[in-house]
C-alpha cells in the first residue's frame, strides 16, 4: 500500500540532514512552500532544476457542464498552477516504478490510479 | 524564479543560517519528494497541493505523420494536483481585498461536485 508523505516528513528529513532544531526544520519547509507559492501568485515561473518547473496558465471563460445533472454552468476566465516534472524526475520514477512493477511490489491503491487522458 | 534565486531569498530571511545550508535544505526537500514519488509514495503539503504518480497503460499510439501503429509501453510518470488555498490565492482578485469594499462581486460558482478532494 502507498503511503502519503508529508511536511512533517519533509522537516524530519532536513532534521536529519542538516541538523537545526525540529522547529526550525519545519519552519523551513513551510518558508520554501512560501515563497513558491508568492512568486506563483505574482505570475512568475518557479524552476527547480532537475524537479520540474511550475508555472500560472490563464484559462479564458467557457460553458461546462455539471456532469451529474447535465445542467449548463458558465465557468468564469481563471489562472490555473500547472506544473511540468523535469525529465530527471519523470526518468526516475518511470524506472524505479517499472522495477517495482516487475518485482512484483508495486504499491496498489490510492497512489497508482489509471488515467486515460 | 529558478532554486538559486529561492535559495537567495530564504537566505537573506534567514540571516543566521549559511547559504550552503539553505541550498541543502531545499535540494532535501525536492529530493524526499523525488524519492517518495519513486517509491509509489503520494506526497500531501496541504495548502500548496499534492504530488502523485500515474499509470498510463501500454497503448498502440500512431505516428501522426505516417498514420503507422506504434506500440507504446506502460508508464509511470508524476502528477501535480494543486491545493485548495493556492488555487484560490492564485484567483484572488487584487479588487476583492477586505478594504475595497462594496462591488464584490458574487462569489465564483463553487467546482465542488466536478469530483476530486481538495488538499
Amino acid at each position: 500500500m502507498g503511503r502519503t508523505v508529508t511536511r512533517a516528513q519533509l522537516s524530519e528529513a532536513v532534521y536529519q540532514e542538516v541538523g537545526l532544531s525540529r522547529n526550525e526544520s519545519a519552519d523551513l519547509v513551510e518558508a520554501v512552500l512560501k515563497e513558491i507559492s508568492d512568486d506563483l501568485i505574482v505570475g512568475n515561473t518557479v524552476k527547480l532544476s532537475s524537479f520540474g518547473s511550475f508555472s500560472v496558465r490563464e484559462k479564458g471563460g467557457r460553458m461546462g457542464r455539471n456532469p451529474k445533472t447535465g445542467e449548463e454552468v458558465p465557468i468564469k476566465p481563471r489562472r490555473v498552477l500547472v506544473f511540468r516534472p523535469s525529465h530527471v524526475l519523470k526518468e526516475q520514477i518511470n524506472v524505479s516504478l517499472s522495477d517495482l512493477k516487475a518485482a512484483g511490489s508495486l504499491p496498489d491503491g490510492v497512489v497508482l490510479d489509471t488515467d486515460e487522458s | 524564479m529558478i532554486k538559486s534565486e529561492l535559495v537567495a531569498k530564504l537566505a537573506q530571511a534567514n540571516p543566521h543560517l549559511y547559504q550552503r545550508d539553505v541550498e541543502r535544505i531545499v535540494s532535501t526537500i525536492f529530493d524526499e519528494i523525488c524519492t517518495a514519488l519513486a517509491r509509489g509514495d503520494r506526497v500531501e503539503l496541504r495548502g500548496f497541493g499534492a504530488f502523485s504518480v500515474k499509470n498510463r497503460p501500454a497503448r498502440v499510439g500512431r505516428n501522426p505523420r505516417t498514420g503507422q501503429p506504434v506500440e507504446v509501453a506502460e508508464k509511470f510518470v508524476p502528477f501535480f494536483k494543486t491545493g485548495k488555498e493556492l488555487r484560490e490565492r492564485l484567483n484572488a482578485e487584487p479588487g476583492t481585498a477586505p478594504d475595497a469594499g462594496q462591488t464584490t462581486p458574487e462569489t465564483a460558482p463553487s467546482p465542488s461536485g466536478f469530483g476530486g478532494s481538495d488538499v
